[in-house]
C-alpha cells in the first residue's frame, strides 16, 4: 500500500521509526534549541537588539514633539527641499516624522555616540530604512517607537521608505549625517 | 441529480464520483485561470523592475503588483488546494462528495470574489497591495471581494469536512485515512483558521471603508492581518506537502517510512505553524521582545523541524521504493535512475529542493528576532516566498496537474515534449527570480518600490550599488524564462482539456501510477531497502547549508550599527 492508500498496518502508531529518521529528528532537535538560545543569546552579547519601547500618540502630538526639537537643534538647512539640519547632543534625543512623503527633519550625528530615537507617522504605515546601513524598521501611526542608534561609521546616509504608502511612496527618501 | 454515479477509473482504479469530478474540474480550470493572469501581472512588475526596462507607469506598477499578489499567492492558490481536498476526499476514500450543492455554492462565492478583486483594483482605486494595511483605504468592493470569496473557500473546506465524516460513516475505506489525505486534513484544519482570522480582520476594515466603523489600529491590524497572511502560507505548505507524497506514491508507488513519523510531522504544522506569525512583526513598535522569541521559536522551533523531517522522509521514501525495486547499487543510483524526463517527478523534486534550500532556510535565518533587522521589506522578502510559494506549491501544484488532469479529463496529455521540458525552465526562472531579489534585497533594495534611481525627487537620490541594478536586470531575465514556463504549462493544461485525444475507457499509452511496492520487495536482500544512505547524504548538505548561512547572517549583522 502507497501512501495514497490507508496505511496497510492497521496499528500503525505501534510501528518502530526508522532509524535513520530518529537520527535526523534528533539532529534536528538540537539544531532547534541552538536557533532559539541564539536570540536571547544575542540580547546578552550582541550589540543590534531593537528597543521596544512605544507609547501611544497622535500625529498632532508627535509632529509638536518634533518641531520643539528641531526648533532646539538647529544647525542650518540643507539639501533641494531646504530641510532643517538637526544635530542633537550626544546621547540625547532625535525625533523623526515619517509622512507622505518625506522623512523630517535631516539630523546629524556624531560617529560612535548613542542617540535616543522617537520615530512615528502622521499618516500612513511607512518603513524607515537605513541605507547603506541596512537597518530596517516598521513605522506605525499613532505609537511612538523608541530606540537607541549608535553609528559605527560617518557619511551620508538615506533613509529610504520601505513599506508601500501610497502613489508617491518611490518619492520618499530623508538624509541621515554621521560625522567624525 | 443522484449523487452516487461513479467511475472506475481504468488507469488507476480510484474511483470518481460525478459529484465531485465536476468539481475538481472546474476548479482545477479556475486555478489555471488564475495562475494565467496573475504570472502575466508578475511578468510586468519583473520588467518594471529592471531599471533599464523600467515598463509601467508608478500608478501602474502598483496597480499590478496589487494583482499579481492576489492572483498567485490567493486565487490560484487556493482553487488549487480545494481541488486537492476534493481528490483527497472524495477520489482517495471512494467516496460521493458530502453536499454537493454548497460545494457548486463555495465555487461560485470564490469565482465571484476572485473576478469581482481584479475587476475593483483594475479601476485603479484600490492598489493597497495585498497586505492593504490600515489607514490605507481600498474601495469598499475591494475587501468585500475578498470577502466573498473566503467565505466560498471556508464552504469548500466544510464540504471537505463532510465527505470525510460520510467516507468513514459509509465504510468507504478501511483503518485509517491515507497519509496523503491526512496531510490534506491538516491544510484544510489551517484554512479554517486562516479564514477566520482573516474574516475578524476584513470585516471590521470594510466596515471601517464604508464609515460604520470609526477607526482601525493600525498596529492591531498588522497583529491580526498576519495571522490571517501567514497561515494562509502554512496551507500551502501542508497542501504541497501532500502533494510531494502522493507524488512520491505515484510515480515510484512508495509509502512513508513510518507511518508515524509523517503524520506527526502535518501534526505538528497545526499545533506549532499557524499561530507562528510574529516573524512579520519583528522590527514592529509595540511588539515584546520576549514575544517575539517565543513565538518565532516556540521554543524549540518545532515547525521547522516538521518541514525538516518532510524533507527527509519524502526523498527517503522515494529511495526506499527505488532500491526495493533493484535500482540498490551505490548512494545515489535510485536517483540516478529516477523518471527526469516525466514532469510529474521532475516538477516535484525540484519543488521539494527549492522549498528546502531556498525558500526554508532563508525563511528561518530571516525570522529570527535580531537578524530580521537586516531584512525586514526589502526585496529579500519576496525572495525568500517567491522560492517557498512559486518554487515550492505552484511548481508542485503543477506537477500533480500533468498527472492529475489527463486522469480527471481522460485525455492524453498534449506537447509531451514541452511538457518535459517546463518543469526545469519554470523552476531554473523561478529559482534566478528568487536569488536575484534576496541578493538585491541584502544590498537593501526596498520591496514595493517603483524607481530605485529615485528620479522625480527634487535631486535626493541614495546610490545602490551597481550589483543591485545588475540583480534587478537579472531578476526581469529569470522572470521572462519563468513566465515562458508558466505560460506552457497554462497551454498545455488548457491543451489537454480542450484538444487531447480523448481516452474514454482505453488505458493510456503509458501506465500513469505504479503499483505499490510490497511488503516482500521491501523485504527482498535482509531488508536493504530501508537504509536510504543517499537521503542521509543529501540531508547533511542541506544542514550543513543551512547552520552555514545562518551563521553568516549573524555575522553581517554584527557588522552594523549599535542598535538598542
Ligand atoms: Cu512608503
Ligand atoms: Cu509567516
Amino acid at each position: 500500500m502507497s501512501s495514497l492508500s490507508p496505511p496497510s498496518k492497521k496499528l500503525w502508531w505501534n510501528e518502530p521509526i526508522h532509524k535513520t529518521e530518529l537520527m535526523w529528528i534528533s539532529l534536528v532537535f538540537v539544531w532547534g534549541l541552538i536557533m532559539t538560545f541564539m536570540m536571547p543569546y544575542w540580547h546578552v552579547v550582541g550589540k543590534q537588539n531593537l528597543g521596544t519601547e512605544t507609547y501611544k500618540t497622535t500625529p498632532k502630538a508627535f509632529q509638536a514633539s518634533t518641531e520643539a526639537f528641531v526648533e532646539q537643534y538647529t544647525v542650518r538647512n540643507e539639501g533641494p527641499r531646504n530641510f532643517p539640519v538637526v544635530a542633537p547632543p550626544a546621547g540625547g534625543d532625535v525625533y523623526m516624522i515619517a509622512r507622505l512623503y518625506d522623512w523630517w527633519p535631516i539630523v546629524e550625528l556624531k560617529k560612535g555616540e548613542s542617540y535616543r530615537f522617537h520615530l512615528s507617522s502622521l499618516d500612513m504605515q511607512h518603513g524607515f530604512s537605513l541605507q547603506p546601513a541596512n537597518i530596517n524598521i516598521q513605522v506605525v501611526p499613532n505609537y511612538e517607537h523608541v530606540f537607541t542608534l549608535t553609528p559605527n561609521a560617518s557619511g551620508e546616509y538615506s533613509i529610504i521608505c520601505n513599506e508601500y504608502c501610497g502613489i508617491g511612496h518611490h518619492l520618499m527618501i530623508g538624509k541621515l549625517l554621521v560625522v567624525d | 441529480m443522484v449523487n452516487n454515479e461513479f467511475r472506475t477509473c481504468p488507469d488507476t482504479g480510484l474511483k470518481f464520483y460525478s459529484s465531485a469530478e465536476n468539481l475538481l474540474k472546474v476548479n482545477a480550470v479556475a486555478a489555471v485561470v488564475f495562475l494565467l493572469v496573475g504570472g502575466f501581472y508578475g511578468l510586468l512588475v519583473g520588467l518594471t523592475r529592471w531599471q533599464a526596462v523600467h515598463l509601467l507607469a508608478a500608478d501602474n506598477f502598483y496597480m499590478v503588483l496589487t494583482l499579481h499578489g492576489l492572483n498567485v499567492l490567493i486565487f490560484w492558490m487556493i482553487f488549487f488546494e480545494i481541488a486537492i481536498l476534493y481528490f483527497c476526499s472524495s477520489v482517495l476514500l471512494g467516496c460521493r462528495l458530502a453536499t454537493p450543492r454548497w460545494a457548486w455554492a463555495g465555487f461560485v462565492l470564490m469565482v465571484v470574489g476572485a473576478v469581482m478583486n481584479n475587476v475593483i483594483v483594475l479601476q485603479g482605486a484600490s492598489s493597497v497591495m495585498m497586505t492593504s494595511y490600515v489607514p490605507m483605504e481600498a474601495d469598499p468592493l475591494f475587501y468585500l471581494s475578498l470577502i466573498l470569496f473566503a467565505v466560498g473557500a471556508l464552504i469548500g473546506c466544510f464540504v471537505f469536512f463532510g465527505t470525510l465524516v460520510v467516507a468513514k460513516a459509509e465504510k468507504t475505506y478501511e483503518g485509517s485515512v491515507p497519509l496523503v489525505t491526512f496531510g490534506a486534513i491538516t491544510a484544510a484544519i489551517i484554512a479554517v483558521f486562516t479564514i477566520v482570522s482573516g474574516a475578524i480582520i476584513l470585516i471590521p476594515t470594510f466596515l471601517w471603508s464604508v464609515g460604520v466603523v470609526g477607526e482601525i489600529d493600525a498596529l492591531a491590524y498588522r497583529l491580526i492581518w498576519w495571522a490571517f497572511g501567514h497561515s494562509s502560507q502554512q496551507i500551502n505548505v501542508a497542501a504541497h506537502v501532500a502533494v510531494w507524497y502522493a507524488i512520491a506514491a505515484i510515480v515510484f508507488g512508495a509509502r512513508p517510512l513510518s507511518e508515524k513519523v509523517s503524520r506527526t510531522a502535518f501534526l505538528m504544522y497545526i499545533v506549532f505553524l499557524q499561530l507562528a506569525s510574529a516573524h512579520h512583526l519583528l522590527v514592529d513598535p509595540g511588539v515584546s521582545a520576549n514575544f517575539k522569541m517565543f513565538n518565532t521559536s516556540y521554543a524549540m522551533y518545532l515547525a521547522v523541524m516538521a518541514s525538516m523531517v518532510h524533507g527527509l522522509t519524502v526523498p527517503g521514501s522515494i529511495e526506499a521504493a527505488q532500491r526495493a525495486r533493484g535500482y540498490s547499487a551505490g548512494l545515489f543510483t535510485w536517483l540516478r535512475k529516477a523518471p527526469w524526463g516525466n514532469p510529474v517527478f521532475s516538477g516535484m523534486f525540484i519543488s521539494l529542493v527549492g522549498f528546502g534550500f531556498l525558500g526554508g532556510i532563508t525563511g528561518v535565518v530571516m525570522g529570527a528576532e535580531q537578524i530580521n533587522i537586516l531584512i525586514h521589506n526589502t526585496l529579500y522578502v519576496p525572495g525568500h516566498f517567491h522560492a517557498t510559494v512559486v518554487l515550492g506549491s505552484t511548481l508542485a501544484f503543477m506537477a500533480m496537474s500533468y498527472w492529475l488532469v489527463p486522469v480527471l479529463f481522460r485525455r492524453e496529455l498534449v506537447l509531451k515534449g514541452i511538457a518535459k521540458w517546463q518543469p526545469y525552465l519554470f523552476g531554473l526562472g523561478m529559482t534566478g527570480v528568487s536569488l536575484f531579489l534576496m541578493g538585491a534585497g541584502t544590498l537593501g533594495v526596498p520591496r514595493r518600490h517603483w524607481d530605485i534611481g529615485f528620479a522625480g525627487t527634487g535631486g535626493i537620490t541614495h546610490e545602490f550599488p551597481a550589483a543591485a541594478y545588475t540583480m534587478l536586470a537579472l531578476n526581469g531575465m529569470s522572470v521572462i524564462l519563468a513566465v515562458i514556463g508558466g505560460a506552457a504549462f497554462c497551454v498545455i493544461m488548457v491543451g489537454t482539456i480542450l484538444f487531447g485525444k480523448k481516452l474514454g475507457n482505453q488505458k493510456m499509452a503509458e501506465p500513469c501510477i505504479v503499483a505499490p511496492v510490497t511488503d516482500e520487495e521491501y523485504e527482498a536482500n535482509g531488508g536493504s531497502a530501508y537504509a536510504i544512505p543517499g537521503t542521509l547524504v543529501l540531508a547533511m548538505v542541506f544542514f550543513v547549508s543551512f547552520a552555514l548561512y545562518y551563521f553568516i547572517n549573524w555575522k553581517y549583522l554584527a557588522e552594523t550599527w549599535g542598535i538598542a
